[in-house]
């Protein structure tokens, strides 16, 4: 019991962070992450011992996230980007920040689903590519392609079309 | 020797930071003679570092009470509703059914004295303590501001407790309405994300009343009266946890009159 309390309350913030950047509404990224933890102390006993907490984790964070928007998708209720993006904000931004920050969350929201989610683990949470690929239950060269294929397009969206970024892209070929 | 042909998942590699010293030298090498591979990598490097910073300040905030890991522990373990509890509910349900909404005062008696008060506690604990914005109006450095406030209000004086000794900080309190008028809530926190409230007015009777345990969905509390004066500590803990705080606040209060 205490080795679980040691083992998942110092991944609850970044949990609330993944929750939230999938999410992009307080709220239901809490009830998320709430729903998880609930689920990982019920399940806690039926998780290999030798396992990592922090993929297992955030894989239960990930695949509700991904119940839920599609559910969201189903019922036709995207949320706008106007209301979320300065409500996420935990720091009042500075005019010119704020623009920025927006772009980038645009380009985010206009990611697929699966691009963002390899984006979010590999940048902002820190996984490896290896733990990545486990939470996503991913081969690890799809992680590296997806990466690959989610940094152009954020940085098309964000700088604009004269970024042209993939027109440089065929000198290097993806070597297994 | 030769080097192994740069390929893309090297960039990624490298903007990423998960080359050893050996492959990161070779792709800087071929940087060098490659601008343009060189400009994307920087934007990519860009992109990262500015993502990082957009989501740090989620991870700084303090963690709601509602996904404290020790509360959610604690409420698995408490055992279902006993079975007499479940028969009463179904009976209820049963006489509602037959009587009519106009019964419903007289199978669901309004609360009334330290009920009453229990239940006012445990709903501005369901309002305020989950509250990130502004859980309390007056904040605790305000301390004997916060006292004559509340002792304006609830026309006689009325101590704030100093539970630090406990463990438990005063962040501060707010007045709020009930239907016997205004009552004092005060706010504590333990320095983990768990909070604490304090309900403090007038009761309706003269005197004491002797300490009793409630308990909500989301919360427990103590409630008691002293000197005329009702008392109602509430929150998501156990109640071993709380019974001590209570009688520690209800000696502190008893010395202050």
């Amino acid at each position: 019991m205490t080795d679980m309390m040691r083992l998942i309350e110092p991944l609850i913030p970044a949990l609330r962070r993944y929750a939230r950047a999938l999410l992009r509404n307080p709220t239901d990224a809490d009830d998320l992450v709430q729903d998880c933890l609930e689920k990982a102390v019920s399940r806690w006993h039926q998780r290999q011992a030798d396992g990592d907490a922090r993929t297992w984790l955030f894989a239960i964070v990930h695949n509700l996230a991904v119940t839920q928007m599609r559910q969201r998708a189903r019922r036709g209720t995207h949320m706008p980007i106007e209301d979320t993006a300065e409500a996420n904000l935990a720091v009042a931004p500075t005019q010119e920040s704020g623009l920025r920050h927006r772009d980038l969350m645009t380009a985010l929201d206009a990611l697929p689903e699966e691009q963002r989610s390899v984006l979010l683990l590999v940048t902002v949470e820190g996984l490896s590519y290896a733990e990545t690929a486990q939470v996503l239950a991913i081969p690890t060269g799809t992680v590296m392609s997806r990466l690959s294929r989610a940094r152009d397009r954020m940085i098309q969206l964000m700088d604009g079309a004269e970024a042209a970024v993939p027109a440089k892209r065929p000198l290097l070929r993806r070597v297994k | 020797m030769t080097t192994r042909p740069i390929a893309e998942d090297d960039l990624q590699g490298l903007v990423d930071e998960r080359l050893d010293a050996t492959r990161r030298s070779e792709v800087e090498a071929y940087l060098g003679d490659h601008p343009d591979a060189r400009a994307r990598v920087a934007r990519m490097v860009a992109l990262r570092e500015e993502m990082r910073a957009a989501f740090a300040p989620i991870a700084a905030e303090p963690v709601p009470v509602q996904l404290n890991l020790s509360r959610i522990v604690e409420a698995r373990r408490r055992p279902a509703r006993p079975a007499w509890q479940a028969m009463a509910a179904g009976l209820l349900l049963l006489v509602g059914g037959a009587g009519g909404w106009g019964l419903r005062e007289v199978v669901l008696p309004v609360p009334t004295g330290i009920e009453a008060l229990a239940q006012e506690a445990s709903t501005n604990y369901a309002v305020y303590a989950p509250d990130h914005t502004r859980p309390v109006e007056l904040v605790a450095a305000n301390r004997n501001e916060l006292a004559s406030w509340f002792s304006n209000r609830l026309k006689r004086p009325v101590g704030v407790p100093d539970l630090s000794g406990s463990g438990y900080r005063l962040m501060g309190g707010r007045l709020v309405a009930t239907p016997q008028g205004p009552a004092g809530m005060l706010m504590y926190d333990d320095g983990h994300g768990a909070r604490f409230v304090m309900l403090m007015r007038p009761m309706a009777q003269p005197g004491d009343a002797p300490m009793r345990a409630h308990t909500s969905e989301a919360s427990n509390g103590y409630a008691w009266a002293q000197d005329g004066l009702g008392y109602s500590l509430v929150g998501a803990v156990d109640p071993t946890v709380l019974h001590p705080l209570a009688n520690e606040i209800r000696r502190a209060t008893a010395k202050a009159i």
